[in-house]
Formats: C-alpha cells, sequence, structure tokens
C-alpha cells in the first residue's frame, strides 16, 4: 500500500479510527451472519442486524451527544443513568394514572412533566459545578445516588407498566418503515449539530474546555455556558429515558439506563473527544456509541458468551485510554508518529523554549474531574 | 581578610536546549556565611543555573565542587542530601499537614517502623525555637499565612539531615524569589531568619526582583546575561545603577544612538483614568491617565509590577482599592468583561497558559474575544468571519496563512501576532501589550512594534510593555517606571528623556 | 537550647485565632458525623424503643451487617486520602464471591486455599490499576472504570449463575458468634474492626501512610520534597484492591453464595461512606475513624428505615444522596475558607 497524500489526508481526518473501529467490528459478523448486511422488508417495517442496531442503540447515542458537551467543557456528569430512571417514572407514572392511556394530550404533558424533571437535575448539577465550584465528578454523583432512590419513590418500587399506543411509538413503533427512534436520534443530532456548530456554542464550549483561564481573559461567560451544557446533557438523557420506558412500555426505577453512564463516556472517548475537554466532535461520538452497540450485537451474533461484554469493553477503555497517553506513546513508539492524531495537548508543552518555560511557573494542566 | 574558601564553586558551566544555549560557560562561586544574590533579567539564565545546580537539569560541561570535591546530581533529592536544598517561589509542602509533619515528613523519626510523633514534635519545635520562630507545630500548616509556610519550608530544607543524628543539615540554601508575596513584616521577619542562618555558617544564595532588598541583605551578587556572567562584585562596591546597567545590558551610549523618537502623532481627549486603584500582594495604589492615541510604555525590572498594573486595568485581577474611569464611565473591573465592554484589550505576557487554546485553529482563536462580547447567540456570519480573518492574517503576515491551522503549532512570533489579531477585530479603545516581542524573532518584533506605530496614529491608546528599554522608548509618549510594585513616575517622553535617565530613576525610585 | 538573640518573633497576627482554629480543625468533620450518628441513633431509640431498638445486639448489627461495606469504604479511604478514585469496588467484591463460590464448590479447594488466591486476585487488580495509573499518567476515574468493566465481566465469565455455597467449613464459618457485652459480633466483623485499626496505625504511625496524605493533599510539592510517590500510589491501589476483595470474601460469608451480580454499585456506598466520614475528595484530609462513623450512620439509615416499617427501602439511596450533598457542601465551604 503505498502511502498517497490522499490516504494520509484520510488517516489524519478525526473520524477516520472510530469508523475504522466500527467498519471493523461489522465486518466480522459477516462469516458468522452470511446475511449480515441484508435489510428485509417485512408489513411494511424494515428489519435488519444494522437496523436493530440503531435502534438499539439509539438511547445510548442521545446520553452520548449530551455527555460529549459536558465532557469538551472539561467537565463530566455521572448522574445521566438515574436521569434517565426519574423520566421514564415519572412519564410512565403520569400516563398509567389516566383514564384514557392513548389521549395525546395526556402523554405529551406526561413526557413534558419527565423532561422538566430532567432539566431540573442538569440545572442542579450545573450550580454545583459553575456556581459552587464542585469538581463534576463529585457534584454528579450526588444525583447518580439519589436520583435511584427518588426514581423507585415515583414508582413506588414497582416496574409500571403502560398501554399507551402514542408513547410506544418513542422508543418502539416505527414511522416511515424505520423505527421511530431512530428519528428522535437523527433529531437531538442534527440539534445539537447546529447549536453547537451554527451559533458560537461550540467554539465557546470548546474555548472553555481548551484553555479556562484564556477563556476568561477574553470575556467568556464560562459559567453560563457550563450550566447550559449539564442542562442540555440532563435533557438528553431525559430523552433517553422517555424511549427506554417506551421501548419496553415499563418504568423501571431501579434498572432503567443503568451503567449507561459509563457507556456515554466511553462512547465519547471512542469517538475521539478528549477527557481533558476542548475539541469535540458530535459525529465521533456518534460513530463510538454505534461501536459500543456493534460490540454487543457481534458478541452475541459470534457465538463468545455474551456477558464476555463487559471484558470486551474493559479491553476497549484500556486500549484507547493507552493510546490517548502521551506517556504510553512515548515508551511504545518512542515519542511516535501517532502524536498527530490522539491529542497532541502535552506535545504542545515540550516545544516551549527554555525561556518560556521559566519564566511560566508549571502549570500542569489537571483535569477538573477526579 | 583572606577569603576563606568557598562551599560551593561552579565553574565553566554550560546547558543547552535544542536551539538555545541557556548558559555559557558561567562562573559562580559561593561563600560559607554569606548571602549572595544571583541577579538578571528574564531569560538571563538565573533558573536555569540554579535548575542545574540542584540536578533538576543534566550538565553540559563545566564542574560543580562543593567542599573541595567535585560532585555532579541527577536529582533534586541527590542534591539535598548533599546538604543544597531549595525554596521556592510558590510553597512546595503539603498544607494539609501539621508544621512538624511538613518539616519532617519523608525522614520522620521512626522506631520499628513506627512514627515517633513525640519526638517528631518535639525535634520541630526546637528547630523553630533555634531559628527564632515563633510557629505552633502542632498547627496545620494551611492555618498559616504563606509567609509563614515560607518560613516553615526554610525551617524544613535546614533540618535535612537532622532527624536520623547525622548529616550536617544543609551546607547551602536557595531562595529562589521568596519575597515576592509577601508585605514588608513578613520580609523582614525572612531577613531575620536568614541572617541567622548565616551566622550559623549557611550559604544562602538569594533571587528577588527587588533592588532594595537584595542591598538590604546580600553580602555579594552576581549578574548574568544571556547566559553568561557580567560580573561577580560585593554589594557594598556597586550602587543600583550601576547594576541596573548591568542588567539590563547595552553600555549607555549604545543606548543612546537607538534612541530616536519616531513617534510623534498628536494624542487626544483622556481615554482612561485610574485613582488609586491597587491591589495588596500586587501593586501599591497608583493613579494613572492615558489618552486617546497615546502610547504608554511601562519601564521597570522584572517583578517590578508591570504586569499586575496592566492586570488591574482589565480587571483580570480585582483591584482592592480605587476606581477606574473609561471614556468619563466608571467601570467596575469585577471581570474582563467589564474592561472589555468599555473597550480595553489584553495580550497576556503568558501566550500559552493565559492567551491562545492551543486545540483550536487560527481562525477560531482569532474570532474568539469578538465572538464572546456577542455571546453565543449572534455567531459572526460566515462570509463576515472568513474576510476579518483573511484581512487581518494578511496585514499581520501571520504564518502559515491557512486559518485552519493549530494555533499550538504555530511559531512564537505568529502565536502572538495571531493574540494581537483577537484584539484588533474587536477595536479596542486601549490595547494593552504585556511583554508582546518577548521569544520571538527579530523580523515579528519590528513588525509588531510597527504596528504599535501605526494604531496609535490611528488613535488607539496602547500600554506596552516591554523588558528592553529602548522598545519602549522608541515608542511611548509617557513611560510610567515601576519599582518595587510601585508606579513611581511618569515621565513624557521627549529629548531630555534618555535611557540614562529611567535607569536612574529605576534604581533611585525617585521622581526627579 | 534557647539563644539570646530571641529578638522578632513572628507577630502575633501571624497566629490563627481560636474560633479560626476549630473551624479548620481537620478532625471537625468526624466529629460532625460521630455526633450525626449519636443524634440518629438517639432519634431510634425514641422512636422505637417499644420494638426493641435499644437492645444492644441492634447496635452490633449494624457492625455485622456493614462488615463488608466497612472493609471496602477503608480500602477507599486510602485511594482518596491519596487524591485518587477507585470505581472497581464494587466488581472486585462481586468478583471475589464468584471465584470463592466457583473455587469452592465447583472446583472442591479447601477454604484454607481459596483465601489467599482470591486475596492475592484482589491485589493483583489493585496493582495493575495503580502501574497504569502512575505509568502512564491516565485519570484514575477511567481506568478503575476499566477496571470495573473488566472484573464484572469476569464475573460472568466465571459463571451466569449465582453459585450457592454449601461447604460446611463456609457456613460454620459464617454462623460462628463471638460474645460481646451483651450481644455477640460475626467473624466478618470482628475482620473488619481489625482491619480498621490496621488502617489507622498504617496512616498515622507509618511514613507510607504520611506519603498517602502528601501526595492527597499536593502531589506537586511531595514530589519537589523528595518522596518516592510513585510506589505509595500503586500501592494504594494494591490496598484499595485488596480491601475489596476482603470485602468480597466477608460479602460471602454474609450471604454464603457468589453472584455475578452481587455488590453492584457498591463503590458508591464505600465512597459515599467515605465522604460523609469527613474525607476531603480533593485528598489529603480525614481519618480512616470517620469512615467508619460514615459506614455506621449508612448503616444506621437501613435499620431505621427497616424500624419505621412504613418506609420503602429506597428512602435508604435518597437519605444517602441527601447526606452526600449535605457533607459535599459542607468540605466546599471549609475549603472555600481556608484559601481565603
Amino acid at each position: 500500500m503505498t502511502t498517497t497524500p490522499r490516504w494520509r489526508t484520510l488517516t489524519r481526518h478525526h473520524l477516520f479510527w472510530p469508523v475504522a473501529v466500527l467498519v471493523v467490528l461489522l465486518l466480522v459478523n459477516v462469516p458468522f451472519t452470511p446475511d449480515f448486511f441484508s435489510i428485509k422488508m417485512t408489513d411494511g417495517h424494515l428489519y435488519g442486524s444494522l437496523v436493530s442496531i440503531v435502534l438499539f442503540g439509539s438511547p445510548l447515542i442521545l446520553v452520548a451527544v449530551g455527555m460529549t458537551l459536558v465532557i469538551a467543557t472539561g467537565g463530566i456528569d455521572l448522574s445521566v443513568g438515574a436521569v434517565v430512571a426519574i423520566t421514564g417514572a415519572l412519564t410512565c407514572s403520569y400516563i398509567s394514572d389516566q383514564a384514557d392511556q392513548d389521549a395525546l394530550s395526556g402523554v405529551l404533558l406526561a413526557m413534558g412533566i419527565g423532561l422538566v424533571a430532567a432539566v431540573v437535575c442538569g440545572l442542579w448539577n450545573g450550580f454545583l459545578v459553575a456556581r459552587m465550584g464542585i469538581q463534576p465528578i463529585i457534584a454528579t454523583l450526588i444525583i447518580m445516588v439519589a436520583g435511584r432512590g427518588v426514581a423507585q419513590l415515583i414508582t413506588d418500587g414497582q416496574i409500571i407498566t403502560v398501554n399507551s399506543e402514542p408513547y410506544k411509538l418513542i422508543g418502539g413503533g416505527y414511522w416511515l418503515t424505520l423505527p421511530f427512534s431512530i428519528f428522535v436520534v437523527a433529531a437531538v443530532v442534527a440539534v445539537t449539530v447546529a447549536l453547537t456548530r451554527r451559533t458560537a456554542l461550540g467554539l465557546l464550549v470548546e474555548s472553555v474546555g481548551g484553555n479556562a483561564e484564556a477563556s476568561r481573559l477574553v470575556g467568556i461567560r464560562s459559567r453560563r455556558i457550563k450550566i447550559m451544557v449539564y442542562v442540555f446533557c440532563a435533557l438528553c438523557a431525559g430523552i433517553a429515558g422517555l424511549m427506554i420506558s417506551s421501548n419496553t412500555s415499563a418504568a423501571d426505577g431501579n434498572n432503567a439506563g443503568l451503567w449507561i453512564e459509563l457507556d456515554a463516556i466511553l462512547a465519547v472517548v471512542i469517538g475521539g473527544t478528549s477527557l481533558l475537554g476542548g475539541r469535540f466532535s458530535i459525529g465521533g461520538t456518534v460513530v463510538g456509541a454505534l461501536v459500543i452497540q456493534t460490540l454487543t450485537t457481534t458478541i452475541y451474533t459470534i457465538g463468545v458468551p455474551t456477558q464476555t461484554n463487559l471484558v470486551f469493553k474493559a479491553a476497549v477503555v484500556i486500549i484507547v485510554c493507552l493510546m490517548q497517553s502521551p506517556k504510553f506513546r512515548a515508551k511504545v513508539f518512542g515519542g511516535g508518529r501517532l502524536g498527530g492524531r490522539f491529542g497532541g495537548k502535552r506535545g504542545d508543552r515540550s516545544t516551549a523554549t527554555p525561556a518560556d518555560t521559566a519564566a511560566t511557573p508549571e502549570t500542569v494542566r489537571t483535569m477538573e474531574v477526579s | 581578610m583572606a577569603e576563606p574558601l568557598p562551599v560551593l564553586e561552579m565553574t565553566g558551566i554550560v546547558k543547552e536546549f535544542p536551539g538555545v544555549r541557556a548558559l555559557s560557560g558561567v562562573d559562580f562561586r559561593l561563600f560559607p556565611g554569606e548571602i549572595h544574590a544571583l541577579l538578571g533579567e528574564n531569560g538571563a539564565g538565573k533558573s536555569t543555573l540554579i535548575k542545574v545546580l540542584t540536578g533538576v537539569y543534566s550538565l553540559d560541561g563545566g564542574t560543580v565542587t562543593l567542599n573541595g570535591t567535585s560532585v555532579r546530581f541527577h536529582s533534586p533529592s541527590q542534591a539535598q542530601q548533599a546538604g543544597i536544598s531549595t525554596v521556592y517561589q510558590e510553597v512546595n509542602l503539603c498544607p494539609n499537614l501539621s508544621v512538624a509533619e511538613n518539616i519532617f515528613i519523608g525522614r520522620e523519626p521512626t522506631r520499628f517502623g513506627r512514627i515517633q510523633w513525640k519526638r517528631l514534635r518535639r525535634e520541630a519545635a526546637e528547630l523553630v525555637d533555634r531559628l527564632g520562630l515563633d510557629i505552633d507545630v502542632e498547627a496545620p500548616l494551611s492555618s498559616y499565612p504563606l509567609a509563614v509556610q515560607q518560613l516553615v519550608a526554610i525551617v524544613r530544607s535546614v533540618g535535612t539531615g537532622d532527624a536520623d543524628g547525622q548529616g550536617a543539615g544543609t551546607k547551602v540554601l536557595i531562595l529562589d524569589e521568596p519575597t515576592s508575596s509577601l508585605d514588608r513584616d513578613e520580609v523582614l521577619e525572612l531577613f531575620a531568619l536568614m541572617r541567622r542562618l548565616k551566622g550559623e555558617g549557611v550559604a544562602i544564595l538569594f533571587v528577588s526582583h527587588f533592588l532594595d532588598q537584595i542591598y538590604e541583605v546580600c553580602d555579594r551578587m552576581t549578574v548574568l546575561r544571556n547566559g553568561t556572567l557580567v560580573g561577580e562584585h560585593m554589594v557594598r562596591d556597586l550602587d543600583q545603577v550601576g547594576l541596573v546597567q548591568l542588567m539590563i545590558g547595552k553600555a549607555l551610549d549604545q543606548l543612546e544612538e537607538l534612541h530616536d523618537h519616531q513617534l510623534h502623532a498628536d494624542v487626544g481627549e483622556s481615554l482612561l483614568k485610574a485613582d488609586g486603584v491597587g491591589r495588596t500582594g500586587g501593586i501599591a495604589p497608583f493613579d494613572l491617565e492615558i489618552k486617546k492615541g497615546e502610547v504608554i510604555g511601562l519601564a521597570g525590572l522584572l517583578g517590578s509590577g508591570r504586569t499586575e498594573l496592566a492586570r488591574l486595568l482589565f480587571g483580570a485581577d480585582q483591584p482592592d482599592t480605587g476606581k477606574v474611569t473609561i471614556g468619563g464611565k466608571q467601570v467596575s473591573m469585577s471581570a474582563p468583561n467589564d474592561a472589555i465592554a468599555a473597550g480595553v484589550a489584553f495580550c497576556s505576557e503568558n501566550r500559552k497558559t493565559e492567551g491562545l487554546v492551543p486545540d483550536l485553529t487560527v481562525r477560531e482563536n482569532i474570532i474568539l474575544a469578538l465572538q464572546a462580547t456577542r455571546g453565543w447567540t449572534r455567531p459572526i456570519p460566515v462570509a463576515q468571519r472568513d474576510e476579518l480573518v483573511a484581512k487581518y492574517i494578511k496585514a499581520l503576515d501571520i504564518r502559515p496563512a491557512n486559518p485552519e491551522a493549530r494555533v499550538g503549532q504555530l511559531s512564537g512570533g505568529n502565536q502572538q501576532k495571531v493574540l494581537l489579531a483577537r484584539w484588533l477585530i474587536t477595536r479596542p479603545k486601549l490595547l494593552i501589550l504585556d511583554e508582546p516581542t518577548r521569544g520571538i524573532d527579530i523580523g515579528a518584533k519590528a513588525e509588531i512594534q510597527k504596528l504599535v506605530v501605526s494604531l496609535s496614529e490611528e488613535g488607539m491608546a496602547v500600554l506596552y510593555i516591554a523588558a528592553e528599554l529602548e522598545e519602549v522608548l522608541r515608542l511611548s509618549h509617557t513611560i510610567g517606571v515601576l519599582r518595587d510594585r510601585k508606579l513611581v513616575a511618569q515621565l513624557a517622553n521627549g529629548p531630555e528623556i534618555t535611557p540614562t535617565r529611567i535607569l536612574e530613576t529605576i534604581a533611585s525610585g525617585e521622581h526627579q | 537550647m534557647t539563644t539570646t538573640t530571641q529578638q522578632p518573633k513572628a507577630p502575633s497576627n501571624g497566629t490563627p485565632s481560636r474560633a479560626a482554629r476549630v473551624l479548620a480543625d481537620r478532625r471537625l468533620p468526624v466529629l460532625v458525623t460521630a455526633g450525626l450518628f449519636l443524634v440518629m441513633y438517639a432519634i431510634g431509640l425514641s422512636r422505637y424503643q417499644n420494638y426493641g431498638f435499644a437492645e444492644t445486639q441492634v447496635f452490633l448489627n449494624l457492625f455485622i451487617d456493614n462488615s463488608y461495606l466497612l472493609v471496602a469504604a477503608v480500602g477507599a479511604t486510602f485511594v482518596i486520602l491519596s487524591g485518587g478514585i477507585d470505581l472497581s469496588v464494587g466488581s472486585v467484591i462481586g468478583f471475589t464471591t464468584m471465584l470463592t463460590a466457583w473455587l469452592v464448590e465447583k472446583q472442591g479447594l479447601p477454604l484454607v486455599i481459596v483465601i489467599p488466591i482470591a486475596l492475592g486476585v484482589g491485589a493483583f487488580g489493585g496493582y495493575l490499576m495503580g502501574y497504569v495509573i502512575q505509568n502512564f499518567e491516565i485519570q484514575p476515574f477511567i481506568v478503575t472504570l476499566a477496571g470495573l468493566f473488566l472484573f464484572r465481566g469476569l464475573c460472568l465469565v466465571i459463571s451466569k449463575e449465582s453459585i450457592s455455597i454449601t461447604d460446611s467449613s463456609v457456613s460454620s464459618m459464617a454462623q460462628a458468634q463471638v460474645s460481646v457485652g451483651g450481644g455477640f459480633l460475626s467473624i466478618g466483623a470482628i475482620v473488619s474492626l481489625v482491619v480498621l485499626a490496621a488502617a489507622f496505625y498504617v496512616l498515622h504511625y507509618t511514613r507510607f501512610g504520611r506519603r498517602v496524605y502528601a501526595i492527597g493533599g499536593n502531589e506537586q510539592s511531595a514530589l519537589l520534597m523528595g518522596l518516592p510517590q510513585g510506589g505509595t500510589k500503586i500501592a494504594v491501589y494494591t490496598m484499595s484492591g485488596f480491601c475489596s476483595a476482603l470485602a468480597g470474601l466477608l460479602f460471602t460469608l454474609y450471604i454464603q453464595s457468589g453472584d455475578p451480580l452481587h455488590a453492584t454499585g457498591l463503590e458508591l456506598d464505600a465512597i459515599a461512606a467515605v465522604v460523609i466520614g469527613g474525607t476531603l475528595l480533593t485528598g489529603g484530609s480525614g481519618y480512616v475513624v470517620g469512615t467508619l462513623f460514615g459506614v455506621l450512620v449508612l448503616g444506621l439509615i437501613k435499620s431505621l428505615i427497616q424500624f419505621e416499617g412504613t418506609l420503602s427501602s429506597w428512602w435508604t439511596k435518597i437519605a444517602t444522596g441527601v447526606l452526600l450533598c449535605a457533607f459535599i457542601l459542607i468540605q466546599r465551604t471549609m475549603t472555600a475558607r481556608r484559601k481565603t
């Protein structure tokens, strides 16, 4: 293989590695399930492995997209799983109290209530992080712990089942031959991209995460931005909560969205957004979430016991993190060529001239989390 | 009186970094029982010399002799064991532990692996007492102000080796800018401790930017410039003017030649007024008026309060006292936003930590300040943005002229231009430039200076900070002279203002 | 020795005022938690005295029912004191229950051999995580997250089903009672108290323990003060892995089965207990005794809710969250004051 400039530009693209991993994972399935890529039309609905990967991955994509913005500001949100549970619980319990569960207005109101609760959680997180100055990992731990209790309180410890056609649509229904949740995901992703790239929000978020002090000195109101991203992240988690509870037509305060925060963080990292904050990529995150979902599916189809899923995930986390660690790269690749691809953040410091380093007191970048 | 043998002797020290020779053949000696000042402007090689001595950096040439034997340290702890201790400007102790523990941690007295707390506290108390300090060794370090923590750091470094009852303790104590954040009383207390240690035969290497302090406490001084030794003098043999000349370098007549007044644009009406603005630990209250189209240069040695003054005018630090009025309106200065809204722009001297967002592109870095004033909901239209960025990349000749390049990968001069562009597109009324020409090549330097002149002619006021006197003289209508964290004089530039005059003002601190 | 030249003593403003000293005292949070425990216990006494709340055994049961949590929380205390975090605690506990049950039941190994194996595996897992954190400078959060996945996955690799333990030596050990005062303690409770005492000794009377505090207080300084911090960090995570494995053994003893879903989310309880016990999550300040009170408070919440009868179990989580929040805010205001 010759390394033509075009090939090099391609590998340099920030989506190259996540997409490559996704493609490889998808291809692995083919020997085991020859018709893996085929999509069938039954009863006016499309079925197939690809469709179900997107369908089952939908809630994760939503949560991960919200998480991306939080991580880009140098923060982290551990409470998304609990928010998923709370939203599902509130919505389902409201619907189940209705005389006519199929009434559209009731369903919409229920969803509204659920999402408002999610926003309140986000505001609380944002308040603790931006106003009180508490480390994000600790601030969001509170709702992570208490939120599940609140969700169970709402459902009274039961699994609340609903029987509502309109509600069923979001997570389990079909529209224009495709699962409706795909449209929801597409809409949320489109809105997020528009919100961050059509306005200046994305730039300001990356600036705050990339260099907080410089951002303060150009007059960016970073508190407002941080509160916004936590609210947005909670809102995404809320929508995911609606989707999960709608898919099963039930709200389970204990297990809905369990460990989704960890998967979401993993998706963001695979997607190429650094946990230190700064540059983020919504597209990368979507691919990252799909990688995780495909991994689950692949493990299932190639006949490895499903329970090893977690071991694979652990391996992926470690590999991705090691590749992002400048020290590891230095040890293994001898200051390696991968520098251009995996955040050269630390690399920049080494280019400082001695005079420069002498003048600035060692300001080692430390992450806000941990 | 015959001189005793030096406790430490460094000869022909060479230290190279890729592309830079930080030290070329520096000699340095230190005698027991003396306080020795190490002087030099930014980049002169002071820090490098200290780091070579303490084993942080390895040596590229030359010898270090301690007590007559040749030594070579590979880590700070090796140097420490040999009796060379360092106390830095930032207190490097653990605030969460008690004073006694901070003094002894890492070498606590133990018995069968069990720490003997009583003995530790007793020995710490004795040590503190012996050095004439009144500190409760059982209190947590964080309950004491920074000045006392500084003293504890010195006690710790002096106490090295004591715990095991062996080792002669510290022979050489390096104090790297210990006084920069202390008030006068605290400095006196530090000096008392230094004199006591000197009396015990400890050799002290003292780095400070405060000339008065050097004349107050030091016996001997070594001056470095551009990585070379300029001279070693007894403090009593060299007056302050002579010292400042040595540090800044060029012979005076040479400076005079460079000194040609290019700048005669008329200055306009009053733009900014500062009345009694000051900040404890930063700069003493000062009055300053800046007019439209005026270039005010700040002259003073490193650490004299130049940057501190600028930061207060921008709201980067909040003033404790005084008020700032811009265009007749009082500005609260509680955050940079207030100053920015009033038309002030500030290019920090620390490009990397306080200026650029290295991950973002040139374009993004350039529009950042303008975008911040517009808020996130009103992005700059793409066409207008690209036009603005292209215009400034061209006007400032930023290379590579690629708005998509990551700013972290640009050279120092180009990074500086990006910062300038960032503020220029906000059309500020007052532009504060803190050391805009530091660490950039000569060509870029000249361009930036030319730019300042043309901006001033267009009516923009500029507050210009530079280490090089001739730079300040060439550009400024008015020169503010700073010394020891005070604005001591404001001189209207003119034929009678010569480098000598400014040097004298810096050295004497008096307004003639 | 007193020199005659006692001239410039430090000015009196250098010495903090008494009130400031009390507020800045690092023991204060522990006392607050201990006070909280007493108040809660008193409330329990007044409300449920007719239901036998006053019995000594009810109090001792707090230790028996939470022995594994105490051991895990002690391990977490080390990590948090050093300024890190360990999310793998619950998974390592779950894995240990599975490993123990599998080795005892399916492989027929005697307990004397199984115990060292289980402890060794836990400690080695901790060592690996510590090694990666230290040598590759990856955040502890993400490394231990990988640990969480790995050990939970390994549980499932051993078996998807729960394995109940019928071995007689296990059940006899589980049922062994040591009478104390008017009641008894289980072996697990005794072990947990021994671990607590050992941890206290290590933290306060060995150089290693003080290094843990130093690193948590200011890692940069600890390095510049010449403390060998690399080894310390790795040791801290090794210790946490060991404690988690030991907690797993106690859990196995308590529940007499191995289950891949045992102790899910227990790391949160452990972290909550440490924080409620007054240890700063940013590291450097706190006491294992505080952790004991933190565990007791969490345990007491559970028993109070049981005695109340009408309250459901999820109130435990809500109460934990509220306490966590309160203590985090208290910590925040305390550290904010210290800085100014």
